[in-house]
């Protein structure tokens, strides 16, 4: 356990207007963070910690992120930059290239490789419930595998060059998370997931400490 | 894969949990924070709160309640009763809870399931269906009831349910309306009808008093089981139902830590 201070590293999170922040928001207090929100690019590229939830359409969401203006720059500037980030969610998917829930083809933020897809109908959709994710042990904040709790009808099904991966099955293998370096995208939520979650939204936020400039 | 889930539910009125038999009759059944704490450390898979107050200052009193059960619930909380508007939902959802469960008012107005799903996604978007046998051997097999089972509407569950979906819920809450508070085990029928209807997950409620009435549930395809009764009368905890399923092959999620007071 690293060394905490009384006051934790503060934790930026993106409201894109559609994601209930209620339970990421108390996830992350009781992970030990300071939270609040913040539509600043400024600030968004140079946070100790910044969060992307997600919940929703792909294409809601997208609209929510491209509506704050420079926000989606500021993630990309931020991510080039290796600054810890944290995408829940949806907010795994906005980073894909594409998804097949948008109706207009709109593309995401470009960051990982890949198309999200829908379910089979061989299972129920969405997926609502807790899956066994099993991880990469090059999953340094993912850490170990273990059961989270998943909501969605989408999700990227191959698993994109240069990233660790979580893995779980739904109807077939699925990215349940994914990570390289400081960036940790899950698909589902940390905040919801109990004690796994929660073990993990520490690691995060024990990272962000970390890397904290003085 | 996918586990079965055990959901204990609270209803909730003035701030404390109660319980009835068919919604009626209602006694005190304790703490909705320190109730829902307790539900999680046992390994319940989620937590419903159900409004039942259906006052004014009932609403207001059930977002405290939603507010302090977030604070400490690190598990997902649908919240339900007395719904009406996208505003309502929003609410709901502000105030800490991850889905929204409409009933009443999704009859009345439909297309409240198509804007909440709009709104807010299909995942956050819960029909609670509540069904009944007919009283007079006439109509559906399975009638949807509203308004907590005082008014009739002459529709069928399974034909309700695939309407809901096509409109947007992501899940239907469906609650056996004879079985409420009986402890008398789900109705089977109704569960396998609603199931066979759609493609999106069925949590079974109503009739629950032991393992052996959630395995036949799950046997006939729902993904999750709601109970309150068993877990507020502490005749059994979630951790020792999920062994009893998991030792005859039910998949549960099981924490080596958690407590099994």
């Amino acid at each position: 356990m690293s060394d905490v201070s009384d006051a934790g590293p503060e934790v930026l999170i993106i409201p894109t207007g559609i994601a209930n922040l209620a339970s990421v928001e108390a996830g992350l207090r009781r992970a030990g963070a300071q939270v609040r929100t913040s539509r600043d690019p400024a600030e968004l590229v140079d946070a100790a910690a910044v969060v992307l939830p997600g919940v929703g359409a792909f294409d809601a969401g997208l609209e929510g992120l491209r509506g704050l203006r420079g926000i989606a720059e500021a993630l990309v500037e931020r991510i080039a930059a290796d600054r810890p980030t944290l995408a829940v969610c949806l907010g795994l998917q906005l980073l894909l290239h594409a998804s097949e829930e948008s109706a207009s083809g709109a593309a995401g933020l470009g960051i990982v490789p890949g198309r999200a897809t829908r379910f089979p109908d061989s299972v129920r959709v969405p997926q609502l419930g807790w899956n066994l994710v099993e991880s990469d042990p090059a999953c340094r904040l993912l850490g170990s595998g273990g059961y989270a709790y998943f909501a969605n009808s989408y999700r990227l099904a191959e698993i994109p060059a240069g990233f660790a991966c979580g893995l779980a099955d739904h109807g077939g293998r699925f990215v349940a998370a994914l990570e390289r370096g400081n960036l940790l995208a899950c698909q589902f939520h940390p905040e919801l997931s109990g004690r796994y979650g929660a073990a993990l939204l520490r690691r995060f936020v024990e990272r962000a400490q970390e890397v904290q400039p003085c | 894969m996918l586990t079965r889930r055990i959901i204990p539910c609270l209803d909730c009125k003035d701030g404390r949990v109660v319980k009835g038999v068919q919604f009626q009759g209602l006694r005190d059944a304790g703490d909705p924070v320190e109730l829902a704490r307790s539900y999680e450390q046992q390994g319940a898979d989620e937590l419903v709160i159900l409004d039942v107050s259906a006052t004014p200052e009932g609403r207001r009193t059930a977002h405290h309640t939603v507010e302090a059960v977030r604070a400490v619930l690190s598990i997902p909380l649908t919240v339900g009763g007395g719904v009406r508007t996208v505003d309502d939902a929003r609410a709901l959802l502000e105030a800490g809870a991850d889905k929204v469960s409409v009933n009443t008012a999704a009859v009345t107005s439909p297309e409240l399931i198509d804007e909440l799903a709009a709104r807010f996604g299909v995942q956050c978007t819960v029909l609670a269906l509540d069904a009944a046998r007919p009283s007079d051997g006439r109509g559906p097999d399975f009638e949807v009831v509203i308004r907590s089972g005082k008014e009739r509407t002459g529709r069928d569950a399974g034909a309700w349910a695939r309407e809901a979906v096509r409109r947007g819920a992501g899940e239907i809450l469906l609650t056996s309306w004879d079985r409420d508070g009986t402890r008398s085990g789900y109705d089977l029928e109704i569960l396998r009808s609603v199931c066979a209807a759609v493609n999106v997950p069925v949590i079974a409620s109503g009739g629950a008093d032991h393992a052996g009435h959630m395995v036949e549930a799950f046997a006939v395809g729902v993904d999750a089981v709601l109970a309150a009764s068993i877990f507020h009368d502490g005749d059994t905890t979630v951790a020792a139902l999920k062994h009893e399923l998991a030792a005859v092959g039910v998949p549960v999620r099981i924490e080596s830590t958690e407590q099994n007071p």
